[in-house]
C-alpha cells in the first residue's frame, strides 16, 4: 500500500514537472514572482508568530501587499495565458497595464496604511 | 422580426434604441429626484429627523476646517464630560461626498450653503442609483429588464422614505454605492456599505464554485476585491482593525482560500492527464483532510475564545432575531431595530412583492452568473428585511431589479405574440386569434391560462394568484427556448393582460407618489395636523431649540432623553450629555436613571453632570405620540440595566404601564412625569392627556429642585433650569424663585392664549 502510494507519488510528480517544463518562459517567471511574494509572507507570518503582533498595522500593510501582489501576478498569468480561452480577445499588453495599475492602487493604500 | 428588416435599418434601429433609452434614463433621473422634492415643497428645506442633524453638522465642520481636522475631529460638545471622536466613530462616506459637492459647487462659483447640498444630496445620489440599477439589470436581463427596474427604483416608496430631500443619512447614498459595487462586480473596486457586501460577494462566489461555475473571470473579479477592499475598508478609521479581527469579515476570508484551492485545483486538471489527476485528487485530499481539521479547530478556538463571538451586537441580532431584545435594550429600543409588520412590507414595496417571484423564474429560465447573483441577493435581502425595518432598504432595490425583469419579461412575449398575429390579422379582417389549426389546442389553453392570470391581476393578493403569475410568467420564458411558434398567445389576451399590467403600473405610481408626497416627506421636526379649522403647524421643536441658543450661555449643559442629542448640539449648539450615537451604554443608562428617579435624586445625578437644563418632549397637548412618556419604559430598562435600584415593575401597575390615577406611586414621582405633566392641569382644568387618552394620576404638584423656564407654543418641548443648591446661598435662592415664578405665570398667559386647542 505505500509502496503503490509512494510510486504514484512519483509518477505524479514526474508528469507534473514534464507538464510544468512546456510552459513558456514568461509564465515561469511570473510563477517565480508569485512564489516569491507567498514566500516572504510567510516570513512575516512566522515572525509575527514569534516576536508578537505589536504594531499590527505594519503586518498587517506587509502580509497584505505580499498576498496582493501575489493575487495580481495570478491575474495577470491568467490573462496572459495563452492556452486560456477565456481571454483570447485580451491582448497582454491590457493585462500588464491592469496589473501596474492595480499594483500602483494597491501599494499607495499600503503605503497610507503603513502609518 | 429583425431579419425582415434590412441591416442597415437595424443599425439605425439600434442608433434609435439607444437614444432613446439614454432619453428615458435622464428622465428617470429627473423623476427620482422631482418625486422626493415633495418634502421642500410641503414643508420647507430643513434638514429631517435625528441622525440627518448629526450628519450635517460633520459636514459643515468638514467644509469649514478641511479634512485633516476632520479626521482628528475631537468633540467636546457631546457626551459630556467624555467627549467623542467623531473622525474615529464615523463612516465618512456621506459626509465626503456632501463635502466634495459642496467645494466642486463652490468651486465653479455656485455659492450654495452646506445646508442646502445636504438637503438636495440623497435626491441626486437616488437619481445616480436608479442609474446603477439600469446599468446592473441590463448585465442579467438586457436593456428593457434595466429600463424598467430603473423606473421602478425611481419611485419604490422603501427607498423614497430615506431619500426624500433632507433626510441626509447613509442610506441616501450608500444604497447607490451598493448597486454600482454589485454592477461592477459583475461587469469584473469598492468602497460604502459594507458588511453586506462583504459578506454577499463571497456567498456568490461559494454558490458559483459548488454549482460548478467557477472561471478565472470569478477568480480575477474576486481575488484582488479582497485585498483591496480588506485594506481601503482598514484605511476608515470606525471600521479599522476590525476589518480582519471580527468574524463578520472571516466569510470573506474562507472563500479567497477556497477559491485559491480551487483555482489551484483547475489548473492542475489542467496540464495533467486525467489518471494522474485522480491520484493526485486521492493524495491531495488525505493529506488536505487533515490540515483542514487543524485550521478549522484553530480558527473555532480563536472566535471562541473572542467575546461575543466575535460578531457585533447588531450583526447578531440580524442573525437571531431574539438577541437584542435579550441582551441589548438600547438597540431593541429604537423603532427602526424591531422586525417589520406585513402592512409595511405592502406599504414599502407595494405591487414588487407580488412582481418578484415571478422575476426569480425569469432568472432562472436561463442561469448566468449575473442573475444567479441577482437570485442570491433577493434571497438574502429577503431574510434581512424580514428581521429589521431599517433593512426593509437593502431589499427595495432587489425587489425593484427582480420586478423589472419579469414585467419586462412579460411585456416582451405579449408584445411579441401581438406582432406575430398582427399580419394574420388583417388577413383573414377578423379578429380570432386562435384559428390557426396547428397552434388551436395550445393556444386554448393559453387562453384558458391568461384568463386566471387575468383575474390574479385584478385581485393582487393571496398566494395562489401569485403562484398563477409565477406559472404565466415560467411558461412563455421556457418555451422561448424549445419553440417559437407556442409563445403566441391569443391577440385579445395579450392585448388585456398588457392593459392590466399597466393598470397595475399605473397603481404602483400613484401608490408611490402618494407615499413621496404625505407619508415620508415629513420632517419630524416641523409637524402638521389636518383639523376642522385647517392645517396646524407644530414649529415647536425649532422654537425650543432657538430658545436654547438664544438664551443660554455657549458652554451651559442640556440633558434629554437620547433621541434630541443631534438636534441640540446641531440647532442649538449646547453641550448634550447623550445623544443618538448610542455608543456609551452606562452614560445613558445614568441619564435613564436620572430620569425614572424621584425629584432630589434626579437633581443630584444631573448635578454631577453639570448639567444646568433639562429638556422634555411632552406631547399630551396635541397628541404627539412620540413623546418622552411613551418612551420612559425604555428609560427605565436601559437604566435598570445599569443601576438596579431602578426596577421596572415598580412602574407597572399589574404589568401595565399606566399614568392615571391608577399608576404606581413610583411612577407619580418620577421626575419624567413631573416634568411632563407640571402646571399640565392649568390647561383644561381635568390635565387629559390625548396621547394616552386618560386624565392624568396627580395634576397639583410644585418641583422642589428644578424650574421651568420655557414652554413651547403646543407644550412640545419643556424646558428646565435646576435650581441652584439652597441650603448655601439661601437668600439668593429665594429671590431668584421669586423671579422665576413671576416669569413663569407671565409665560402660563401666553402659552394659554395661543393654545390652538382652545
Amino acid at each position: 500500500m505505500v509502496k503503490t502510494t509512494s510510486k504514484d507519488t512519483q509518477a505524479l510528480f514526474h508528469s507534473l514537472r514534464s507538464a510544468y517544463a512546456t510552459t513558456p518562459t514568461n509564465l515561469k517567471i511570473i510563477d517565480l514572482y508569485v512564489v516569491f511574494s507567498v514566500f516572504t509572507a510567510l516570513i512575516q507570518v512566522v515572525y509575527m508568530a514569534i516576536v508578537g503582533s505589536f504594531p499590527f498595522n505594519s503586518f498587517l500593510s506587509g502580509v497584505l501587499s505580499c498576498i496582493g501582489t501575489a493575487v495580481l501576478a495570478v491575474c495577470l498569468r491568467i490573462q496572459v495565458n495563452k492556452e486560456n480561452k477565456e481571454f483570447k480577445d485580451l491582448p497582454p499588453e491590457r493585462a500588464f497595464a491592469d496589473f501596474v495599475l492595480c499594483n500602483l492602487v494597491l501599494h499607495l493604500v499600503i503605503m497610507n496604511f503603513l502609518g | 422580426m429583425a431579419a425582415s428588416e434590412t441591416s442597415n435599418g437595424t443599425a439605425l434601429r439600434y442608433a434609435f434604441g439607444n437614444v432613446l433609452s439614454f432619453f428615458i434614463l435622464l428622465l428617470i433621473g429627473v423623476l427620482a429626484f422631482s418625486i422626493r422634492l415633495f418634502s421642500v415643497i410641503k414643508y420647507e428645506s430643513v434638514i429631517h429627523e435625528f441622525d440627518p442633524y448629526f450628519n450635517y453638522r460633520v459636514t459643515q465642520y468638514l467644509t469649514k476646517n478641511g479634512i485633516y481636522d476632520f479626521w482628528n475631529w475631537f468633540d467636546d460638545r457631546t457626551w459630556y464630560p467624555l467627549g467623542r471622536v467623531i473622525g474615529g466613530t464615523v463612516y465618512p462616506g456621506l459626509t465626503l461626498t456632501a463635502g466634495t459637492l459642496y467645494w466642486i459647487l463652490n468651486s465653479l462659483n455656485i455659492p450654495l450653503s452646506v445646508e442646502t447640498v445636504c438637503v438636495f444630496t440623497a435626491p441626486i445620489f437616488s437619481a445616480f442609483a436608479s442609474w446603477a440599477t439600469y446599468l446592473l439589470t441590463k448585465e442579467v436581463k438586457g436593456a428593457g429588464a434595466g429600463l424598467t427596474a430603473a423606473v421602478l427604483l425611481a419611485m419604490v416608496p422603501s427607498y423614497i422614505s430615506r431619500s426624500v430631500a433632507g433626510s441626509y443619512d447613509n442610506e441616501a447614498v450608500a444604497i447607490f454605492a451598493l448597486i454600482f459595487t454589485f454592477f461592477l462586480y459583475i461587469k469584473v473596486c469598492s468602497w460604502g456599505g459594507y458588511t453586506f457586501i462583504i459578506n454577499l460577494i463571497p456567498m456568490h462566489v461559494l454558490l458559483c464554485i459548488v454549482t460548478g461555475r467557477y472561471s478565472s473571470r470569478l477568480y480575477i473579479a474576486y481575488a484582488p476585491l479582497v485585498v483591496l477592499g480588506t485594506l481601503l475598508a482598514s484605511l476608515v478609521p470606525v471600521v479599522g482593525f476590525n476589518a480582519v479581527l471580527t468574524s463578520e469579515h472571516f466569510g470573506s476570508f474562507l472563500v479567497f482560500i477556497i477559491i485559491h484551492v480551487v483555482a489551484l485545483v483547475y489548473y492542475i486538471k489542467g496540464i495533467l492527464s486525467p489518471k494522474m489527476f485522480k491520484v493526485a485528487v486521492t493524495l491531495v485530499l488525505s493529506i488536505g483532510l487533515v490540515v483542514c481539521c487543524a485550521v478549522i479547530a484553530v480558527l473555532v478556538a480563536l472566535v471562541a475564545s473572542s467575546p461575543t463571538k466575535g460578531w457585533s451586537g447588531r450583526s447578531l441580532s440580524l442573525l437571531d432575531p431574539t438577541y437584542a431584545s435579550k441582551y441589548i435594550p438600547i438597540i431593541a429600543s429604537v423603532s427602526e431595530h424591531q422586525p417589520p409588520t406585513w402592512p409595511s412590507y405592502f406599504m414599502d414595496i407595494n405591487v414588487l412583492a407580488f412582481l418578484v417571484p415571478a422575476g426569480i423564474i425569469a432568472c432562472f429560465s436561463p442561469l448566468s452568473d449575473a442573475s444567479s447573483f441577482v437570485v442570491l441577493y433577493i434571497v438574502t435581502s429577503v431574510y434581512f428585511s424580514g428581521v429589521m425595518v431599517r433593512l426593509m432598504l437593502v431589499l427595495a432595490p432587489a425587489a425593484c431589479i427582480m420586478s423589472g425583469i419579469a414585467l419586462s419579461a412579460s411585456f416582451d412575449v405579449f408584445t411579441r405574440s401581438i406582432k406575430f398575429q398582427l399580419p394574420g390579422v388583417k388577413g383573414n379582417s377578423q379578429v380570432d386569434a386562435g384559428d390557426t389549426s396547428s397552434e388551436g389546442v395550445v393556444a386554448q389553453n393559453e387562453v384558458a391560462k391568461t384568463d386566471k392570470n387575468e383575474e390574479a391581476l385584478k385581485e393582487r393578493p393571496s398566494k395562489k394568484n401569485r403562484k398563477k403569475e409565477k406559472e404565466h410568467v415560467e411558461k412563455p420564458s421556457v418555451k422561448a427556448q424549445t419553440k417559437k411558434r407556442l409563445l403566441v398567445l391569443p391577440f385579445e389576451a395579450s392585448i388585456i393582460a398588457i392593459l392590466l399590467l399597466i393598470l397595475l403600473g399605473a397603481f404602483y405610481v400613484v401608490h408611490s407618489v402618494w407615499a413621496a408626497a404625505e407619508a415620508y416627506s415629513a420632517p419630524s421636526i416641523v409637524l402638521t395636523s389636518y383639523s376642522h379649522d385647517g392645517l396646524h403647524v407644530f414649529d415647536d421643536f425649532r422654537e425650543a431649540y432657538s430658545w436654547l441658543s438664544h438664551n443660554t450661555e455657549v458652554d451651559d449643559k442640556v440633558a434629554s432623553w437620547w433621541d434630541y442629542g443631534y438636534q441640540t448640539t446641531a440647532m442649538a449648539n449646547r453641550t448634550v450629555i447623550v445623544d443618538n450615537n448610542t455608543w456609551n451604554n452606562t452614560h445613558i443608562a445614568t441619564v435613564g436613571t436620572a430620569m425614572s428617579s424621584p425629584e432630589k435624586a434626579a437633581w443630584e445625578i444631573f448635578d454631577s453632570l453639570d448639567v444646568k437644563y433639562v429638556l422634555v418632549v411632552f406631547g399630551g397637548l396635541v397628541g404627539y405620540p412620540s413623546d418622552d412618556i411613551n418612551k420612559f419604559l425604555w428609560m427605565v430598562r436601559i437604566g435598570g440595566g445599569v443601576f438596579p435600584h431602578i426596577k421596572e415593575p415598580d412602574y407597572l401597575r399589574d404589568g401595565q404601564y399606566r399614568i392615571d390615577s391608577q399608576a404606581t406611586p413610583t411612577m407619580l414621582n418620577c421626575l419624567m412625569y413631573k416634568l411632563s405633566y407640571y402646571r399640565f392641569v392649568e390647561t383644561d382644568g381635568k390635565a387629559f392627556d390625548r396621547v394616552r387618552r386618560t386624565e392624568i394620576g396627580k395634576k397639583h404638584f410644585k418641583l422642589t429642585h428644578f424650574e421651568e423656564v420655557f414652554t413651547t407654543h403646543h407644550w412640545m418641548v419643556r424646558i428646565y433650569k435646576l435650581k441652584p443648591q439652597k441650603n448655601r446661598i439661601r437668600g439668593k435662592a429665594k429671590k431668584s424663585r421669586s423671579k422665576a415664578s413671576s416669569t413663569t405665570s407671565t409665560k402660563r398667559g401666553e402659552t394659554q392664549r395661543k393654545n390652538p386647542w382652545h
